[in-house]
């Protein structure tokens, strides 16, 4: 049911990424990748460290602006429009949110990390913002957690709930995709389970893209997924198949554990 | 006992013992400023020297109050002129300076720190003095001029303090401010500025210390008249340069009154001391 399910979401991209060069300076990242995100679906990227996944992620909501000598060159588009052509980078990263590997709350209230978003696109209304809140820390299932301590300050959570949080503060602008840096790697199992249930229901309202090590919450959480190795994607397709099936022989070592 | 621990006790020792120095130091000017200036505080009268608005050391009358004030005033001058601009410099510098131009201010910076007192106040009486006298009431020599030299003389301690707090601050959280589509200056001003509050505030209160000990520049410029101000453009004496100005003839009584508002003035030191502890303690329980 779910490769039925990925080619049918096949001809409906979210986001997609083609022909895709990155350069650190010299140094080549990225090697003309390309790859397409299916709407309302997880897609994981796989691959040992300093293949370039994490990389490719930030490429996609524009992040790689703040490292110095970055250069990009290809298309990423979102719903078929260019992000590095016309559309301005603040919106694109409303529309395109992110989690990164560590929870980055910021040194404020509950109330105020998840209102940070709302407030910089705007809105300012206190019972707006009162059901934005309630309604992003639900989604994110936190609420009930924190709904009683929402004045105090988001650095008394533990690391799993900071990370929801941060979850979140993301849902909180309504993005359209969603961006998962090793979103998990620094929690404990029990944590790591509420997120990966979290991300598997948010993929019925939003694009999922996730970087992840491990291959196991690839398989539970995604449908889709693409191995990359120094740069390059080697495969892409259906998870089952990519992990039971492999087509590329480097695939097959990297999934059977082989390396990495 | 090995030679290595030998060493390392003696060492020690020698740490101990250069610690020991700088407090043994604090410690004696306390007893010093407090054998001596308390006697005369209570000859006086604590009601009549703290609050007292008329200081005549020729007819033994010693308050100091008119001084307190003026301490008080020139430094919350200062604070107005020196803070705001402080503080955005260094918000400038942390996060809004191209490399090159930092390259510029900084040692700017560092020179504004190291100039000598009596330099800003020949600064203060040739040029900001004389230019207060022609285009506003007064002579020129006023709390208005101390203030304006004093803020600029807190610059560099506010900039420097202020601006390490800014590059303190986790990119972190300047990149989740990011990642959620707000524009650097949004996330500069609403995340990384709220988040070195604390270190920002201890710039303030270490420039407030700096502004109400200072002596030659303010004597250089603020007339010295021992009365309480009406105006910005009247004169004003602080509590130090009522000391620097009389301590050289005075004798006696007048001697012990001078080194009493020592004592106050070390008392505000303490407190602002106390201050900028508990803040900074605040920021790192955050």
């Amino acid at each position: 049911m779910q490769s039925a399910r990925a080619e049918a979401a096949a001809s409906e991209a979210k986001m997609g990424v083609e022909g895709l060069d990155l350069y650190y300076g010299e140094f080549r990242a990225l090697k003309d990748v390309t790859l397409d995100f299916p709407k309302n679906e997880v897609t994981a990227l796989i691959g040992p460290s300093g293949c370039g996944k994490s990389t490719l992620l930030k490429t996609l909501n524009r992040m790689n602006d703040l490292v110095d000598g970055c250069r990009v060159d290809g298309c990423v588009s979102l719903d078929g429009d260019d992000i590095y052509g016309g559309l301005p980078v603040n919106d694109l990263r409303r529309r395109v949110g992110m989690v990164f590997q560590q929870p980055n709350p910021f040194p404020m209230s509950i109330y105020d990390n998840i209102a940070f978003g709302p407030r910089t696109h705007g809105i300012k209304g206190k019972e707006e913002l009162d059901v934005i809140v309630e309604q992003s820390l639900r989604d994110a299932a936190i609420w009930d957690e924190v709904k009683d301590r929402l004045k105090k300050s988001a650095l008394g959570l533990s690391g799993g709930q900071q990370q929801r949080l941060c979850i979140a503060r993301a849902l909180a602008v309504q993005p359209e995709v969603l961006l998962l840096d090793e979103s998990t790697s620094a929690l404990d199992p029990i944590s790591t389970a509420k997120i990966e249930d979290l991300v598997t229901e948010l993929a019925s309202k939003y694009t999922v893209i996730m970087v992840t090590h491990n291959m196991l919450q690839a398989i539970r959480v995604s449908t889709k997924t693409a191995f990359f190795l120094l740069g390059e994607m080697v495969e892409a397709g259906d998870t089952d198949a990519l992990f039971t099936h492999p087509k590329d022989s480097r695939t097959a070592d990297y999934v059977s554990g082989r390396f990495g | 006992m090995s030679k290595s621990a030998r060493k390392e006790g003696l060492a020690r020792a020698l740490f101990t013992l250069a610690a020991a120095i700088s407090i043994l130091a604090v410690a004696l000017i306390c007893v010093f400023l407090f054998a001596n200036g308390l006697p005369a505080m209570f000859q006086i009268g604590i009601p009549e020297f703290l609050l007292g608005t008329t200081w005549k050391p020729g007819s033994d009358m010693y308050g100091i109050f008119p001084m307190i004030v003026g301490s008080i005033y020139v430094t919350a001058g200062a604070i107005l002129v020196g803070v705001p601009a402080g503080i955005l410099t260094a918000i400038y510098l942390s996060r809004f300076a191209g490399s090159r131009v930092a390259s510029v201010l900084r040692p700017g910076i560092e020179l504004l720190a190291g100039i000598p007192s009596v330099v800003y106040g020949f600064f203060g009486l040739m040029v900001l003095v004389p230019f207060i006298r022609m285009t506003m009431p007064g002579r020129g020599l006023s709390l208005l001029a101390a203030s304006l030299l004093l803020g600029i003389m807190i610059l560099p301690t506010i900039i420097t303090v202020a601006k390490n707090a800014l590059d303190a601050v986790p990119r972190s959280y300047y990149e989740g401010a990011l990642a959620l589509g707000a524009t650097h200056e949004w996330a500069v001003f609403r995340i990384l500025v709220p988040a070195a509050f604390s270190g920002i505030m201890a710039a303030v209160v270490l420039g407030v210390g700096r502004a109400i000990g200072e002596t030659v520049a303010v004597v250089m410029v603020a007339g010295n008249q021992p009365v309480i101000p009406n105006s910005i453009f009247d004169g004003v004496r602080t509590m130090t340069a009522n000391i620097v100005l009389e301590m050289g003839y005075a004798a006696d009584l007048h001697r012990g009154a001078l080194i009493a508002t020592g004592v106050v003035l070390f008392v505000f030191i303490m407190l602002i001391s106390l201050l900028f502890s508990a803040i900074k303690k605040r920021g790192e329980e955050r």
